[in-house]
């Protein structure tokens, strides 16, 4: 395996230095424009987050610690750690659900692989509201999976929880999928014809092969879902805030916005471990996220 | 020995196949109700207090439960088409997304060309901003942009206020990134030797780029293209902050969904998906004859996206 990637790049070193090189000027566009509408946000959230409120829209900017300080208050202590094991648990059930659906497809379909796949993307061009609203309707108190089979979920944990599986779970199928395709299955059966029960072979070859897919996949899903906002606000009907949530509301009703920038800042903090973990998976198998 | 293990593949497969059939099942199962309850009567105790003849014209606030069928009427697509917010919310969305769309693409396409082939001391930092573009939370990015925004107005005289305008300028960011991984993926996948060989036969560097490159790289740009557009109408996060008083389609749906919403966002939704299904059906017609036509290609196109909101 190492030695075809090897063989294989170094051959795409000898054949680029003949191909025609497109001119570097043509990252100058979409650099400029990270720099400005991406670096220049975030950096402004910086110095707001260490800002002072000195009254309602006014502010001194200044090294102000004292929102940070805010932050490590319990009751936000306790938000964040809600986030992350709530993302963390929807991440663990759109694993569950969506390796064997990714083994699947690409195991045992042929003719329908491309139509399972379209299946498992349509959703996905639909509307990200009108889906979660859809599971509203389901969800709702009165309607009839709460009161014909008596599964009231809505506007607790399980509906984030639903939620979270169901608007993430193709972004979760699609990598796993790629990886799983460029399995090499006959590896599979040599492991069986030489011995291993089927369990053994999978969790020695299948799984192990997969898994830069799987945890690929897992980042993908992980992040946005500690940064969610639109889940969490519609069906737990607020009861049920993630740190995306009070960071909305520092900014929408309570106008405190240098305590919303130094949420959002350890929002980061607190993602960044992953953050860095997604962009070293994603870069060096540049296939994987694409 | 080889019968017992034939039959544990087969219920393998058949426990797999059970398995797909569920998840396929609970991802279709709440889009078909919404299309289905675009169809839903006011419930009886509306019905039963209401004179007119077109149930439709009942108050949303005098609806009743709505979570459970009350009996078939179509008159709800007529309400929603003839509604004074949602049609023009959607027009708004459909043309920010447009021009995020064109502009975001265009980054890609060129971040995509120089890229590919650039050296990894430059491609590697270049990409993890691509990256992080990607999975800061939205919700960070909506604030930052909100307060830059607001800054920038305070500075720059000529910078548009909160608006249409400054929806589309943060939603590019997100779209660029898109676009370029999207047409990277595949400019690298189909390889260099064409191109090679027209440089050889003396073609230049411009017009190897317009007939062999570009008419090769045209799936990927049209799935570009597709994807930052449906993100962009799609999104409703950096929107809610950074658009003033412009109402996008998002906007004004999340609105209906928190405080009561009438079977004719149903019914708008479902024509949407229709729409979205249609447009999905032609690019992927157009998708399949430029396939054919450059049947020299082995790689598959990369049109797996990427779509974080």
């Amino acid at each position: 395996m190492a030695r075809t990637e090897e063989v294989l790049e170094s051959a795409g070193r000898r054949r680029r230095s003949f191909s025609p090189r497109y001119p570097g000027w043509l990252t100058t566009p979409s650099l400029l424009y990270y720099a400005i509408f991406f670096l220049g946000p975030l950096a402004i959230l910086v110095a707001f987050s260490l800002a002072t409120q000195t009254g309602f829209d006014a502010i001194s900017y200044g090294f102000d610690t004292s929102q940070y300080h805010l932050v490590t208050d319990s009751l936000y202590v306790k938000i964040f750690e809600r986030t992350l094991l709530m993302a963390g648990g929807g991440s663990l059930l759109t694993i569950l659900v969506g390796y064997p659906i990714a083994y699947w497809m690409a195991r045992y379909l042929s003719t329908y692989k491309l139509l399972a796949l379209l299946l498992i993307l349509v959703p996905f061009w639909t509307s990200f509201l009108i889906r979660t609203y859809a599971l509203k309707i389901i969800l709702d108190p009165h309607g009839y999976l709460a009161e014909d089979l008596g599964i009231d979920i809505m506007y607790t944990k399980w509906a984030v929880a639903v939620g979270l599986v169901y608007n993430y779970l193709p972004l979760f199928i699609i990598p796993v999928f790629a990886s799983l395709e460029r399995m090499d299955w006959s590896l599979v059966e040599a492991a069986t014809d030489l011995g291993a029960k089927p369990y053994n072979a999978f969790r020695q070859i299948t799984l192990r092969l997969t898994l830069p897919g799987v945890v690929t996949g897992a980042l993908l899903v992980f992040i946005p879902m500690s940064g969610e906002y639109i889940i969490p606000n519609i069906l737990s009907g607020g009861n049920y805030e993630f740190v995306g949530n009070v960071i909305g509301d520092q900014f929408a009703s309570a106008q405190n916005q240098p305590f919303g920038s130094a949420l959002s800042i350890s929002l980061m903090i607190a993602l960044s471990g992953f953050v860095a973990l997604y962009i070293l998976f994603a870069t060096k198998e540049e296939r994987f996220g694409a | 020995m080889p019968r017992p293990r034939r039959r544990r593949i087969v219920t393998a497969k058949r426990g797999f196949t059970l398995w797909a059939l569920c998840v396929f099942a609970f991802l279709y199962l709440p889009i078909a109700v919404m299309a289905l309850f675009a169809f839903n009567k006011p419930s009886p105790a509306a019905l039963a207090g209401f004179t007119g003849s077109n149930v439709c014209d009942i108050p949303p606030t005098q609806l009743g439960n709505l979570t459970v069928w009350n009996g078939f009427t179509t008159c709800w697509f007529n309400v929603g088409l003839h509604d004074p917010t949602y049609i023009p919310a959607i027009l708004t969305s459909a043309r920010i997304a447009a021009g995020a769309a064109i502009v975001s693409t265009l980054l890609g396409l060129g971040a995509a060309l120089a890229l590919a082939r650039m050296n990894k001391f430059v491609r590697v930092p270049f990409d993890s901003l691509v990256y992080l573009t990607l999975v800061v939370p939205e919700i960070v990015i909506a604030v930052a942009s909100l307060i830059f925004f607001v800054q920038l107005r305070n500075y720059v005289s000529f910078f548009p206020p909160l608006g249409a305008w400054t929806v589309f300028l943060g939603q590019v960011v997100f779209g660029a990134s898109l676009a370029m991984l999207v047409i990277r993926a595949r400019f690298v996948g189909m390889g260099d030797t064409l191109e090679e060989a027209g440089y050889d036969l003396g073609s230049g560097r411009l017009a190897t780029f317009r007939q062999i490159t570009l008419p090769r790289l045209f799936p990927a740009i049209l799935s570009a293209g597709l994807l930052s557009f449906t993100f962009s109408f799609d999104d409703y996060v950096l929107p809610a902050f950074t658009n003033g008083t412009t109402n996008t389609w998002p906007i004004v749906l999340y609105s209906a969904v928190r405080f009561g919403i009438t079977p004719a966002v149903n019914a708008l939704a479902t024509l949407m998906l229709l729409a979205t299904i249609v447009v999905i059906a032609i690019a992927g017609l157009v998708l399949r004859r430029g396939r054919v036509s450059a049947s020299i290609e082995t790689e598959e196109t990369a049109t797996a996206p990427v779509a974080m909101r």
